[in-house]
């Protein structure tokens, strides 16, 4: 156990440098800063000054042996547009973020496992067939276009919920989060449901698949002959062996969940980490950027760390040491 | 002779495919008393199980049970709602499966899986469940069965995990355990040990088996009486000694013929020639017409049933045993 999880740890951190020196060289190859940062109206001499005070006129090399050192000391460099800690910009707004793909990770479960589970136990009936039907829909409509479309009905046309912005926050252990007040979940709900919208086609698909092909198998029938109840029967022993590829794929996909936010955050300026990194690679703003990156490869192994638990905890079969990643 | 706790009448199950219905069984009438083991024989494909489940009420659509009755200490199953069906299920009627590693459910534990099958149908404490669940597998000869309870299936062997089936069906004492070849997945070994485990249990509480298997010689040393199958019929039954020395069906002849024991040595193994039949498409007359050694231009119509003597009853037009011998 805890030699998987430092073997983890060691390929994460490899994943990490190799990374950070790509990004690193590539925003340098494409272009500079300065000549975003400084008014138009500035002097050869006031470039020169900026130049300097970020550290752009010395040779790359020297650049990069300054990040990493610094790096390796926590400080992953100031932001050139704000003059903040890049780390601090990133974890001011990491909360909202990281509230809307939570939010959009419960929708997607909460509202995509029953209907799987309908789908798969009634493939034939018309509600069957309709869930299906939608979950296509949510599937290949993009995102962006689901998300000007939730804008248009539900705060245009109907004007239930605000269009964008994160509304009124309140601290929850020292955390700034919206859903506890009226306000901040009324402009939380349209992003979180466009975030959600395509998990919960692929929630319901896994689902559906898993009921149909668990329903066939000889223990359900054994169970059955058992003379359990139809709701025993579905909510515990359909249900825990098909939560194993639900969870495993919902896992993986918080992740991406939480780097496509950039989107949906864009969509309803919903102030994020996605809009900052969208934000910043319009600046050139290169430590923001590698930050970010870092931030989020660091936030992807946790997550799959955390999955392998949760997916040994549910499946007695899963030895996490015979698990060679 | 005293009422049948089990008796199924001219029980058809139909499946409706893209061939157009088929019928898997077709009019499958047989009795099972207190204390009796039936043996259901047939080659694969020929509807013993679907005969085990209609029994119990587990036909899944796209099946149906389309006509017959079958009765449970004189009540009829079929005309029985499902919530009436539940509470039957695993108490007066109990099933167990033919591959011990697909029967219990992976990611449950057994301590679970038993007492959820006591509390399905008695009020009792968690912790009294628990302790019948804990004798239940002592009793079916599970080695330290207090361990074993917080075990999940994968940590037992196949022929454990078939004990672990049995104690759950025999949980409750059932009238009737319909077995669909419990012991064709495991060792010979193992399978004699289970064999008379079952049947030991069986006695004591008085269950009545219903042994589905396609093996003849399982048959032989368990069964008092057998119904042999064919493509959804029941062709011949009679005590087992009597069909076993003399068969009156060319079908069952060719099983006996084939069973290895039988054969001579170093000559070739007897076989009843040609397939299982597809039941889309059927001979309109006798459905062992096309394999049967005796067929003539009489099979090209349907055979009726003949009794002969003592609870013995075949399909043939040209039985093998002599036909005075009907009653
Ligand atoms: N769900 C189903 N849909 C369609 N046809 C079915 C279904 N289940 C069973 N059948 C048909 O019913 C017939 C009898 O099947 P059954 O499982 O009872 O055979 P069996 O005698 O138990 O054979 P085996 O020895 O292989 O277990 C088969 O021809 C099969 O095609
Ligand atoms: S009825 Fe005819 S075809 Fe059928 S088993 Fe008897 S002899 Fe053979
Ligand atoms: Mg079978």
């Amino acid at each position: 156990m805890l030699v998987y999880v430092i073997r983890r740890l060691g390929q994460a951190a490899l994943v990490l440098a190799v990374m950070a020196t790509l990004v690193f060289i590539a925003v340098y190859a494409v272009g500079d800063p300065v000549a975003i940062l400084a008014s138009p109206q500035a002097d050869q001499q006031e470039l020169e000054a900026i130049t300097q005070r970020l550290g752009l006129d010395r040779p790359l090399y020297e650049q990069y042996g300054l990040f990493v050192w610094n790096a390796l000391h926590g400080d992953l460099g100031r932001s050139f547009v704000y003059n903040e800690p890049a780390l601090t910009l990133i974890l001011n707004r990491l909360p909202a973020t990281l509230e809307l793909a939570l939010t959009a990770l419960v929708i997607a479960v909460f509202i995509g496992i029953p209907l799987g589970l309908y789908a798969g136990l009634k493939p034939q009936s018309l509600g069957g067939h309709s869930i299906m039907a939608g979950s296509i829909l949510g599937f290949s409509l993009p995102n962006f276009w689901q998300g000007l479309m939730l804008v248009l009905l539900f705060s245009v046309m109907l004007g239930w919920f605000p269009a964008g912005g994160r509304g009124t926050t309140r601290e929850l252990l020292g955390v700034p989060v919206s859903f506890l007040t009226l306000d901040g979940l009324s402009h939380l709900i349209l992003p979180a449901l466009n975030l959600a919208l395509y998990k919960m086609a692929l929630v319901i698909r896994l689902t559906r698949a898993g009921t149909r092909e668990v329903m066939l198998q000889d223990y359900i029938r054994f169970a059955r002959a058992k003379g359990l109840s139809q709701s025993r029967v579905i909510g515990v022993h359909v249900l825990k062996n098909i939560l194993i590829p639900v969870v495993t794929v919902l896992g993986l996909e918080l992740g991406s969940m939480i780097a496509f936010a950039v989107v949906t955050e864009t969509v309803f300026a919903y102030p994020g980490i996605g809009k900052l990194l969208i934000d910043s690679i319009g600046r050139l703003d290169r430590p923001v950027i590698v930050a970010y990156l870092m931030l989020t490869v660091v936030m992807f192994v946790i997550i799959n760390l955390i999955v392998d638990l949760i997916y040994a905890a549910i499946d007695p079969r899963v030895r996490l040491e015979e698990a060679k990643a | 002779m005293s009422q049948p706790v089990l008796s199924v009448r001219d029980l058809v199950v139909e499946f409706s495919a893209r061939e157009g219905v088929l019928t898997a069984v077709n009019g499958v009438s047989f009795d099972v008393h207190a204390g009796e083991v039936l043996g259901l024989v047939g080659e694969s494909g020929s509807g013993k199980s679907v005969t085990g489940l209609a029994v119990l009420g587990l036909i899944d659509a796209p099946g149906r049970i389309a006509s017959g009755a079958i009765l449970l200490n004189g009540e009829d199953l079929t005309k029985k709602s499902e919530a009436e069906l539940r509470r039957l299920r695993g108490r007066n009627i109990a099933m167990i499966f033919q591959d011990p590693m697909t029967t219990l459910n992976p990611v449950l534990r057994v301590d679970t899986q038993m007492i959820e099958a006591i509390r399905a149908h008695e009020k009792v404490s968690e912790r009294a469940a628990r302790d019948r669940a804990r004798d239940a597998l002592a009793k079916v000869g599970i080695p330290s069965p207090e361990e074993r309870l917080v075990s999940y299936p994968h940590q037992f062997s196949g022929g454990m995990r078939q004990r672990v089936a049995i104690a759950i069906a025999l949980l409750h004492r059932p009238a009737v355990l319909v077995a669909d070849e419990p012991t064709t997945a495991l060792d010979v070994t193992i399978q004699a040990q289970i064999l008379s485990e079952v049947q030991q249990l069986a006695a004591e509480s008085g269950t009545a088996l219903v042994w589905i298997t396609h093996d003849l010689s399982v048959v032989a040393g368990l069964a008092d009486r057998v119904a042999v199958m064919y493509a959804g019929r029941i062709v011949e039954e009679g005590h087992v000694a009597d069909v076993l020395e003399r068969p009156a069906h060319p079908y069952t002849n060719g099983l006996i013929g084939s069973v290895p024991s039988r054969n001579k040595r170093g000559e070739p193994l007897a076989q009843i020639p040609g397939m299982t039949p597809s039941l889309a498409s059927l001979p309109p007359g006798c459905a062992f017409a096309p394999r049967c050694p005796r067929a003539d231009a009489v099979c090209k119509n349907p055979p009726g049933v003949t009794h002969a003597g003592d609870a013995r009853a075949f399909r043939c037009f040209h039985p093998l045993i002599p036909v005075e011998a009907a009653a």
